[in-house]
């Protein structure tokens, strides 16, 4: 077999790479092993690279400043393309390499997957993004927690701000028929009727883009409503809020965060005050955020992607407990992530019982003088 | 009752709201026998254009009354040459084509406007200025009847006086009747059709944009898209009615939106279109040209 001079330069880097990275995995001596799992490649990869890069800086931090008690810490990446039956593999591979924490998976279904391999090899897992309600409400994975608000927290935040700080009893529930809309409805529905505080007196969807909206306005009225929960984007929330104050109503209005933006004011203009709409917290005080961009910037020079933040603080989280515990055991670690707060981008956050973050999630706010305002 | 007439008026408001643009899809069937899709782009485009204009007035602090006229009036030049053109470089190229031609046409106009303006100004929602003020006597029954309200249910009812005058008692209505009767016969009286169709494209059109700029005022909001639904509805408002005929229009719109209206009011907004169609399909099964069309005798 004779090769040109490329070819053999080819071989040589190829074989040199090998060299440099099994050293690297196999022969470090006593470290914590932090995996980190996700879509690294593939249509989805834009979901899961932010959070390499930001367990990535975090790692480094902490073994510049000698690792946690003594130990290095080495970082495990695998890829899952997002992809269920692939994350079974990568979940399978990383407890065989002895993983300690892992950090992932990005999509809610590989996580899904992955769980029960991590809970029979007592991992503690923490993602960054999944953000199906069952992963921490079902009760199935004790070893499960995220930084991330869940499918159904918009709701519950709306649901109790109707009901116990509004103290409405009265409640229409009015969508726009389409996935994002509907979907909150629903759960908001079900949410005040297992609550028994408040009646839902009306539940129905409106027409996106219809000339009028005055005949569903008028039945909101007659049906006494003393606050309409709207689903759906600022169009028509604008329509039916404009309309409302046509028919002299004052019926409070409070809609979801996709109303809560600069384009819900712009349009509905002065109909807009007084209306209550959820967003996400607002992190952009935070001087840990900062820090975490600026890094990033220095580093990668690079702008925080996908779930950048919420990665940055899930490996905080995780290492933070591990220090707080002295061990990766999986019960001490889980001890110290529901009691210990921790500092992040994220804002100041422990776990509650389930796993989900406590002050990750949803604020209320109120439009005061054509601006939205925090509702403390 | 009174929700009764709460409902009553707001049926009452849709359907003019869509009498205004259905209006232009009759006259234009009438005389040529298409349908002119691009129709619910030119109302889109009044809107616009009004929205523009006022915009610029307000800025140099004009009184309320002077905007809404000069508006409207801009809107209505502006529609129409748009209507005229349309007809210039779409359809009348293609009048002796086979009948399904100038339908694509249209279809293709009405995408090609909407494209345009989402080009050339915005794919955002905009803030439409209230043009019609609060007035002060219609306070005690603001929340049956608005004055927006009110001011589009007396516009309509102008239009529709003004029209049907124009085609009674005017030369170029006895030239447009002449013209839907029977096109070559209206030619051989001396009747200049290519201008009758001309003048029919720039009526209809002044309409839809002076109904652009009420409706928009009403909402609160513009679109790019806006045309597209108000346009499919007033279009299945003037099927109603029996397209062609110009009080069948004002008939047919004035049933779908009280339809609309009761529907959402006493069964459910979710079936507010489903209730807008069925009636459609019912009239249709038992009166196939429409509640005041002519029904269509086929010579052998």
């Amino acid at each position: 077999m004779r090769l040109g001079l490329q070819k053999k330069l080819f071989v040589t880097a190829v074989a040199l790479g090998f060299a440099m990275v099994v050293p690297a995995t196999s022969f470090a001596g006593d470290t914590i092993k932090f995996g980190v799992a996700g879509a690294q490649s593939g249509d989805l990869a834009a979901y899961g690279l932010p959070t390499v890069k930001a367990a990535e800086l975090v790692v480094k931090q902490y073994n510049a400043k000698g690792g946690i008690n003594g130990k290095k810490i080495e970082l495990l990446i695998e890829d899952d393309v997002c992809k269920p039956e692939v994350a079974t593999n990568t979940a399978t591979k990383l407890v065989t390499d002895g993983v300690d924490v892992v950090l992932g998976h990005i999509c809610s279904g590989a996580t899904k997957a992955a769980l029960p391999i991590y809970k029979e090899a007592g991992v503690v897992v923490m993602s960054p993004s999944a953000t199906d309600t069952a992963l921490t409400f079902s009760g199935d994975y004790p070893n499960f927690f995220r930084t991330i608000a869940h499918n159904d927290a918009q709701a519950i935040k709306i649901v109790e701000f109707a009901t116990d700080t509004i103290g409405a009893k009265k409640i229409a529930v009015v969508h726009d028929k389409g996935d994002y809309g509907k979907g909150l409805a629903d759960i908001v529905k079900k949410l005040i009727e297992k609550s028994g505080k408040a009646e839902v007196v009306l539940y129905e969807g409106v027409t996106t883009g219809a000339v009028d909206y005055t005949a569903i306005v008028q039945k909101i009225k007659r049906k006494g409503a003393d606050a309409v929960i709207f689903g759906g984007y600022h169009p028509e929330a604008s329509k039916i809020v404009s309309m409302m104050k046509k028919k002299r109503m004052d019926t409070t209005f409070i809609s979801d965060d996709g109303v809560q933006g600069d384009s819900f004011i712009k349009v509905a203009g002065k109909n807009a005050e007084g209306v209550y709409a959820s967003g996400p917290n607002d992190n952009s005080k935070n001087p840990l955020d900062a820090v975490a961009r600026n890094e990033l910037k220095k580093v990668y020079n690079e702008d925080p992607g996908e779930f950048y933040e919420n990665a940055y603080s899930a490996t905080l989280a995780l290492l933070n407990a591990i220090e707080k515990a002295g061990s990766t055991d999986m019960a001490a670690v889980v001890k110290a992530l529901q009691t210990e707060n921790v500092d992040t981008p994220v804002g100041s956050i422990h776990f509650d019982e389930k796993g989900d973050a406590v002050g990750v999630g949803f604020a209320m706010y109120q439009v005061k003088d054509g601006q939205y305002v925090e509702v403390k | 009752m009174d929700y009764f007439i709460e409902l009553f008026f707001g049926g009452l408001t849709r359907g003019s709201i869509y009498a205004l643009i259905a209006l232009g899809y009759t006259m234009v069937y009438g005389i040529i026998g298409l349908i002119n899709f691009a129709h619910g782009e030119i109302y889109m485009i009044g809107a616009f254009t009004s929205f523009i204009v006022a915009t610029v007035l307000s800025i140099y602090g004009f009184p309320l009354l002077a905007i809404v006229v000069i508006a409207g009036l801009a809107a209505a030049v502006w529609s129409s040459a748009y209507g005229y053109t349309i007809e210039k470089l779409a359809y009348r190229p293609l009048r002796k084509a086979p009948r399904l031609a100038p339908l694509i046409s249209a279809i293709g106009m009405s995408i090609f406007l909407q494209n345009y303006v989402l080009l050339a100004q915005t794919s955002d929602f905009l803030p439409f200025p209230a043009l019609i003020p609060d007035f002060e006597f219609m306070e005690p029954v603001a929340h049956i009847v608005g004055s927006s309200d009110l001011a589009i249910l007396v516009l309509t009812t102008l239009v529709m006086i003004g029209l049907t005058f124009l085609i009674k008692f005017t030369k170029i209505g006895k030239a447009m009747r002449a013209t839907a009767q029977d096109k070559t016969m209206a030619v051989l009286v001396g009747i200049n059709v290519d201008r009758v169709i001309s003048a029919t494209f720039v009526i209809g059109s002044a309409l839809a944009a002076i109904g652009g700029m009420l409706i928009a005022s009403h909402i609160g909001q513009i679109n790019f898209y806006i045309g597209f639904i108000a346009g499919i509805k007033a279009f299945t408002a003037a099927v109603l009615g029996g397209i062609g005929s110009i009080p069948g229009a004002v008939l047919g719109s004035l049933v779908l939106g009280l339809t609309e209206s009761f529907a959402t009011g006493y069964i459910s907004s979710d079936y507010e279109d489903v209730f807008a169609f069925s009636l459609l399909v019912l009239i249709l099964i038992f009166k196939p040209s429409g509640l005041l069309g002519k029904a269509e005798t086929k010579k052998v």
